[in-house]
């Protein structure tokens, strides 16, 4: 197995054919290319949230960002109600969206640099009061309309049957791969993930690049909603609770460590995809509701196996 | 004066650090004192303890949660734990009046699930070395499904005699008290036993306890079967306070029990911390309930409200050590 170790995301883009082609083989029509670009939509969107949950874990200092479900749910929210499917008012509601998420995303930064609160209640605190806001906002009940521009993005195709927000995606990743490697925030907040201590005497403003990090993660979140709006065009009061733990885990299937400092946007990519084919696939075979869950958990433990081990004590 | 001042800062600091929980008691008391202030009949004992009693499965599970966190672990399955042992143990009651014998077998066919729940886990963690989060997400689907496979709709009955002892009050004290006591006396005794000493070691720098041979993937196999067992208590009250079983029943226990360590003084790196603290914790989290239910705040605004205690509860004794910082500066 140690000679697999070096590339996860080879691992997780050879696995995800794998999948791709037993399913194939079990399920005729699963290949098709037609549903190839259906799971690849769907892979998009945790793909988004996971974005924003990449650069949180690469942050390290057990960096984790349990506030992108809720989030999620609240940028589909804003755009679905400010927008109420108007062309027009629906680039003010992105905007809104977006911004909205970088807010909260800077108060969960915040207090976890300035108030020294662990990431995980934090975030977890926080999705408690975005929740909240979320049920002020509607009262309960939604009202609103996705705009045609969104749906367009999202479920029509633009060249070869491949929906719009693939390209998104991409685009996104390779704005991933510029902010990570190209710019002196991407190189700050390796820095920062490998040793906040050594970080701050080579004169890294650590809280600044925290607070960016978190912000940078709730306006992915929200982006990722706005995307959802489009493919959904309904929204529901806990349509993003289901992307909150599955983009850590995409996270880490692509090779980022939970530890911080060490990981890539394409390896996310790749988990993105796996987990999203896993999941079309175990949904195909039209298993009953238990067996997709115990395979579904079964199968992300052999991946961790792969890759997801802490150094032995043993040394 | 300015010299008294000085030597009360650091005494004040070294108590805050030894009492990891005085925090919470702060918390508790203006808890307390707010929900007295919107009932006045907060300290009626029948109303005191019937809402306290809400929060019993969460105070078990939310104590092996502690066990699990001191040990430097997490685990994110408990509330998959709960509503699978909860299940399993409401199945095997089977329909009318079960015997005493049958009542047994169920009760303790839903403690095993939980202590094999936990014993996977630990494996996972402790002997293959996986990342706690993670694969205890992951095996959070795998406890769901189970959970599904043996109940696939909420159904089911607790016989009446049992649910009748939960909501009893023997000799005169309610069942949450009982409860918090046995779990406290357990606590000590793990604690004072030569594998609380170990647990804190392994939490607080699993390397150099394992140097000085404290046998780690052991410590933190146990305290994963612990919270299991842990989690299973919490499944049983859950089924008795609602007489009824439900596949999903335990989902919202796992970040709730995390956020009651951590209100509890309980820090989530490992290696400190107690479960007196984490009891406190959840009493605290049960007053904010109360207090959100009492306020004359709309309904649509209480999950807002609620949310905002929390994180304020949360922030606290940063903001505290902000302005000593300031003060000092």
């Amino acid at each position: 197995m140690r000679f697999l170790r070096p590339n996860p995301i080879i691992i997780a883009l050879v696995l995800s054919l794998i999948l791709f082609v037993v399913g194939g083989i079990v399920q005729p029509g699963f290949a098709s290319y037609g549903q190839a670009m259906n799971i690849l939509r769907l892979a998009a969107f945790l793909g988004i949230v996971a974005a924003g949950q990449t650069l949180v874990i690469i942050s390290g200092g057990e960096g984790i960002d349990l506030s992108v479900g809720a989030l999620i749910t609240l940028g589909a929210i804003l755009v679905f109600r400010i927008g109420a499917g108007d062309n027009g008012t629906a680039l003010l509601a992105l905007a809104v969206a977006l911004g909205v998420g970088l807010l909260i995303g800077a108060l969960n930064g915040l207090g976890i640099t300035a108030l020294g609160i662990p990431p995980l209640v934090m975030t977890l605190g926080m999705a408690g009061v975005v929740q909240g806001l979320i049920l002020v906002i509607t009262g309960g009940r939604v009202e609103g309309d996705a705009a045609p521009w969104l749906t367009g993005l999202v479920s029509g195709s633009l060249v070869f049957g491949i929906p719009g927000v693939v390209f998104l995606w991409l685009l996104l990743g390779a704005g991933m791969w510029l902010l990570l490697r190209r710019t002196a925030y991407g190189r700050r907040l390796f820095a920062v993930g490998v040793n906040r201590a050594t970080a701050r005497l080579s004169g890294v403003r650590v809280p600044l690049v925290v607070v960016l990090t978190y912000a940078l993660s709730g306006m992915l979140a929200a982006l990722g909603g706005v995307v959802l709006l489009g493919y959904t065009e309904q929204v529901f009061l806990n349509l993003g609770n289901p992307y909150t733990l599955p983009s850590v885990a995409a996270v880490v299937v692509g090779g980022t460590l939970l530890a911080g400092g060490v990981g890539s946007y394409f390896g996310t990519m790749a988990g993105a995809l796996l987990l999203t084919l896993l999941t079309s696939l175990l949904t195909a075979l039209e298993l009953p509701e238990s067996a997709r869950l115990i395979v579904y958990g079964v199968t992300l433990l052999l991946l961790l196996s792969l890759y997801g081990r802490q150094k032995a004590l043993r040394q | 004066m300015s010299a008294a001042r000085a030597l009360q800062g650091p005494r004040l600091r070294r108590v805050a650090l030894r009492q990891p929980y005085a925090f919470a008691l702060v918390l508790l008391a203006v808890a307390v004192g707010i929900n007295f202030y919107l009932q006045p009949n907060f300290f009626q004992p029948g109303l005191l303890s019937g809402n306290l009693l809400l929060f019993l499965p969460l105070m078990l599970v939310a104590v092996g949660q502690t066990v699990v966190v001191i040990g430097g672990g997490i685990d994110l399955s408990l509330g998959a734990v709960v509503s699978l042992s909860s299940v399993v143990t409401v199945v095997l009651m089977g329909n009318g009046e079960p015997s005493t014998g049958s009542i047994a077998v169920a009760v303790l066919a839903g403690f095993g699930a939980g202590v094999a729940a936990g014993a996977l886990n630990g494996f996972c963690v402790a002997v293959l070395r996986f990342q706690p989060i993670v694969t205890t997400f992951a095996t959070s689907f795998v406890f769901s499904g189970l959970a599904l496979y043996v109940l696939p709709e909420p159904g089911g009955a607790m016989p009446l005699g049992l649910q009748n002892f939960y909501y009893s009050s023997p000799l005169g004290l309610p069942m949450v008290l009982w409860a918090a006591v046995a779990v406290l006396v357990a606590w000590a005794l793990v604690r004072s036993a030569r594998y609380g000493t170990y647990l804190y070691a392994t939490g607080g720098r699993d390397l150099s306890a394992y140097q000085s041979g404290v046998p780690v993937s052991r410590v933190r196999f146990v305290s994963y079967c612990i919270a299991g067992l842990m989690a299973a208590l919490g499944g049983l009250a859950l089924a008795l306070s609602t007489g009824t079983g439900n596949p999903i029943g335990g989902a919202a226990f796992t970040l709730q029990s995390i956020v009651a360590v951590v209100l509890g003084g309980t820090r989530l790196s490992g290696g400190q911390g107690g479960v007196l603290g984490t009891i406190i914790g959840v009493i605290i989290l049960s007053l904010i309930q109360s207090i959100v239910s009492f306020s004359p705040a709309p309904s649509s605004w209480q999950t807002l409200i609620n949310g905002l205690i929390v994180v304020a509860a949360l922030a606290g004794p940063g903001l505290f050590a902000l302005t000593r910082h300031r003060r000092a500066a």
